[in-house]
C-alpha cells in the first residue's frame, strides 16, 4: 500500500515537473494545448455540435457572420460546425500512422545496430532501396489497387511507406549511443540487452523518437488529404480533406464568397500541423536535461 | 586507408583484379540501381497482376459487363496489358521483363489503342520544363537566401527569414497551391486562372518565336510559384545550416586573418564549401524532376507527367500508372547514382577514402 502510494506521488510529482518544464517554453506549451484542444474538440466535439444532416438552400455560400462564424458551404451548412465533426479522422490517422511507423522504425533501427555485421549492411541496403522508391505515386497506385475504405488500413500503408528513413536515423542513433562510457559500463556490470535497450538507450532517444513520430503525423495528415483530391480514398465520412476536395470539385475555390468553406478545413489542418511541430520542437527540452536554459 | 585495407595480404595475386572490379565504387552503384529497378518492376507485378481483386481480372469483368463475350475479353485484356494470360505465372512474369527493358509497357485501356511508352513521351517535355525550371529557381534562390541568413544570423533578417522558410517547409504543397489560387486568381484577381490551365493555348504552334514563350510561361507561371515556394524552405534552412558550420572552421579564420578580401573568403572559401552538400541534394531532387507533383499539375491543370499518373489513377487505367510508375522510380534511381558519383568527384576527401560509408 505504501509502495503504491509512494509510485503515486512519484508519478505526480514527475509529471508537474513535466508541466513545469513546459510552460517554460510559450511557444511549446500553446503547442500542447493546442493539439490538446483538437482532439477534444474531434472526438467531443460532435456529440455537443452534432452533423448537419440536410442542406439549407437559403443560406449557401455565405461568408463569415454572427450565426455562422466561419461561414456556410455550398450545401448551405455552417463550416465550423463541419469541421468540428470532420476532425476525427484525421487525427486517428495521424496518430496511428505515427506509431505504428515509430514502432517499425524503432525495432529495425536498434536490431540492425545491435546486431551489425552483415545483417546490419543486408538490412540498411534494402532501407536506401525502399527510400529511393517515390512514395507518394506508390501510395496512390497502392491505394487504387487495395480500394482502401477504412482508416486503420490506410494508416498501416501510410505507416508501411514512411518508417524507412526515421530507422536510419534510430541506428546511427544508437549507434552513437552503444559507444557512450555509461553503455559499455552497462555492458560491462552484464546487465543484459533488454536492460540496456529499455532502460539505458531508448530514454536517451526519447526526444529524438517523439519528435520524429510528430513528423511522420504531420505527414499523414497530408498524404491522406493528397489521397482524398485524387479521389482515391472514398468521400464515405465528411473530414478536413473531404470538405477540401468537395469544395474544389463544386468550384467554390473561384467563388470569392465561398473561399471560407475552403480557407476552413485548411486552416484546422494547418492549426493541428503547426501545434504538433512546436509542441514537438519542445519536447527536446523536455526530455534532454542539458538543453534547459535555466533550472 | 580504406583504399590499401581492401587489397589484403592473402589474396593470391590472380584474385586482386576480381576484387578490384568488386569493390569498383561506380560498378557497385550501378548494380545497387538495378537491383532497385528489379525490385520497382516485380513489385508493380504483383501489384497488378497478383493482388486480391487485380487489375486484370477487374478489367476483364469489365469488359464482359460491356458486353463482351469471356474469352473476347479475356484476349482483350491480354492484349491491352502485354499479358499472355494463358502462360503459367512465371512465364508471365519473364514476358513482363522483356517487355519492361524494351520500354513496352502496354496500351492504355481508357484512351484504347493508345500505347503508354507513347502517351508518357507527349507529357514528359511540360513536366521537364516546369519541374526543372522551378529546380533551378529554387536552388538560386535557397542557396542566396540561406546565406545571406548565415551572414546577418540574429538580426531581425534572419529571424524573418528563417521563419518564412520554416513555414514554408511545414506547409504541404498542395494547400500553398490552394492558398495561391484564392489570393492571386480569387481575391486579388491578379492571375485569371481559366487562362493558365493546360500547359499551351489552343492554336499555338511549338516554334522559336516569342509568342510561343509568352504563352508558355502564361501557363507555368503559377504552378513555377508553387513549386519554387513549397520547396525554397528546406534549401534555404539547410544551407544557413551549412553556411554557419563552415564559417566556424578554422580556415575561414586563418583566411581572413591572412587578410583575404571579403569577397574571396565569400566565395572561395565559405560558398564552395557550403553548397557542396546540396549538390548531392539537387543531384537527387533531379530525379524527381521527370515526375512532377500528381497533385499540383492536377490543381492548375498542367498537363504533365503527374496530371498523367492522376488521370490513370481516377480512370483506373492500370497499364498507365504502372508506366508512370516505373518511369519515375528509373528517373529517382538514376538520379541517386548521379549524386552518389558527382559528390566522390567534387569532393576529394570522399573519393579517396573509397567512397563507402
Amino acid at each position: 500500500m505504501n509502495a503504491l502510494l509512494e509510485t503515486g506521488a512519484r508519478t505526480w510529482r514527475e509529471t508537474r515537473k513535466t508541466f513545469k518544464i513546459l510552460s517554460r517554453n510559450k511557444m511549446g506549451l500553446l503547442g500542447f494545448i493546442g493539439v490538446i484542444v483538437i482532439v477534444f474538440l474531434s472526438f467531443g466535439g460532435p456529440f455537443i455540435w452534432p452533423p448537419e444532416t440536410s442542406a439549407n438552400i437559403a443560406d449557401i455560400n455565405q461568408g463569415i457572420s454572427d450565426r455562422h462564424w466561419l461561414g456556410t458551404d455550398f450545401q448551405g451548412q455552417d463550416n465550423l460546425r463541419k469541421v468540428i465533426n470532420g476532425g476525427k479522422d484525421i487525427v486517428t490517422i495521424a496518430f496511428l500512422t505515427g506509431i505504428i511507423a515509430t514502432l517499425i522504425a524503432v525495432t529495425v533501427g536498434s536490431f540492425s545496430a545491435f546486431i551489425g555485421g552483415r545483417v546490419d549492411s543486408v538490412l540498411m541496403e534494402l532501407v536506401n532501396i525502399w527510400l529511393t522508391i517515390p512514395k507518394f505515386p506508390l501510395l496512390a497506385v497502392l491505394a487504387t489497387v487495395l480500394k482502401l475504405n477504412d482508416i486503420v488500413t490506410l494508416s498501416i500503408l501510410i505507416a508501411m511507406l514512411d518508417w524507412p528513413g526515421l530507422s536510419r536515423q534510430v541506428r546511427s542513433q544508437v549507434l552513437s549511443l552503444k559507444r557512450r562510457d555509461y553503455i559499455e559500463a552497462a555492458t560491462m556490470l552484464d546487465l543484459g540487452a533488454p536492460h540496456i535497450v529499455f532502460r539505458e538507450i531508448l530514454p536517451n532517444m526519447m526526444s529524438f523518437i517523439a519528435i520524429s513520430m510528430i513528423f511522420t503525423m504531420t505527414h499523414a495528415i497530408y498524404q491522406q488529404t493528397g489521397l482524398v483530391f485524387l479521389g482515391i480514398v472514398p468521400y464515405s465520412s465528411a473530414n478536413w480533406g473531404v470538405m477540401i476536395s468537395a469544395a474544389e470539385r463544386r468550384a467554390v475555390l473561384y467563388n470569392p464568397q465561398a473561399t471560407w468553406s475552403i480557407l476552413a478545413p485548411m486552416g484546422a489542418i494547418v492549426l493541428f500541423q503547426l501545434a504538433l511541430v512546436s509542441f514537438a520542437r519542445s519536447l527536446d527540452e523536455v526530455f534532454n536535461p542539458r538543453l534547459r536554459t535555466s533550472v | 586507408m580504406a583504399v590499401t585495407a581492401t587489397v589484403s595480404t592473402t589474396t593470391p595475386r590472380s584474385f586482386i583484379w576480381l576484387e578490384k572490379i568488386a569493390n569498383n565504387f561506380l560498378l557497385r552503384r550501378l548494380v545497387k540501381a538495378f537491383f532497385t529497378i528489379w525490385i520497382v518492376t516485380t513489385l508493380t507485378f504483383f501489384i497488378v497482376r497478383a493482388m486480391p481483386g487485380n487489375a486484370v481480372d477487374i478489367l476483364i469483368q469489365d469488359l464482359t459487363a460491356a458486353g463482351m463475350s469471356a474469352d473476347d475479353a479475356r484476349n482483350q485484356a491480354a492484349s491491352l496489358l502485354s499479358i499472355n494470360l494463358n502462360q503459367p505465372a512465371h512465364e508471365q512474369y519473364l514476358e513482363y521483363l522483356a517487355n519492361m527493358v524494351r520500354g513496352d509497357f502496354g496500351k492504355s485501356y481508357k484512351s484504347r489503342g493508345l500505347k503508354v511508352a507513347d502517351m508518357i513521351a507527349a507529357v514528359l517535355p511540360w513536366t521537364l520544363f516546369s519541374v526543372g525550371l522551378s529546380l533551378l529557381i529554387t536552388f538560386l534562390l535557397g542557396v542566396g537566401l540561406g546565406a545571406l541568413m548565415a551572414y546577418k544570423r540574429d538580426t531581425w533578417i534572419d529571424h524573418l527569414l528563417s521563419n518564412l522558410a520554416a513555414t514554408l517547409d511545414a506547409v504541404s504543397p498542395y494547400l500553398i497551391g490552394l492558398l495561391a489560387i484564392l489570393t492571386l486568381s480569387v481575391t486579388w484577381k491578379i492571375v485569371p486562372i481559366q487562362e493558365t490551365r493546360g500547359a499551351l493555348s489552343p492554336g499555338i504552334q511549338p516554334e522559336f518565336s516569342l509568342e510561343f514563350f509568352a504563352d508558355v510561361f502564361m501557363h507555368v507561371k503559377m504552378l513555377l510559384l508553387v513549386y519554387v515556394l513549397s520547396s525554397v524552405g528546406s534549401w534555404m534552412l539547410r544551407m544557413k545550416s551549412n553556411t554557419v558550420s563552415v564559417l566556424g572552421e578554422d580556415y575561414v579564420t586563418v583566411a581572413k586573418a591572412r587578410g583575404l578580401p571579403d569577397t574571396r573568403i565569400l566565395t572561395a572559401y565559405v560558398g564552395r564549401n557550403a553548397t557542396l552538400p546540396l549538390f548531392t541534394l539537387l543531384a537527387i531532387s533531379i530525379g524527381y524532376v521527370v515526375g512532377g507533383s500528381i497533385l499540383l499539375e492536377r490543381l492548375f491543370t498542367y498537363r504533365g507527367v503527374g496530371f498523367l499518373l492522376g488521370d490513370a489513377i481516377a480512370s483506373r487505367d492500370y497499364p498507365v500508372m504502372q508506366g508512370v510508375f516505373l518511369i519515375m522510380t528509373v528517373a529517382v534511381v538514376f538520379a541517386n547514382l548521379l549524386a552518389d558519383y558527382l559528390y566522390g568527384w567534387l569532393d576529394p576527401r570522399i573519393r579517396i577514402s573509397g567512397g563507402g560509408q
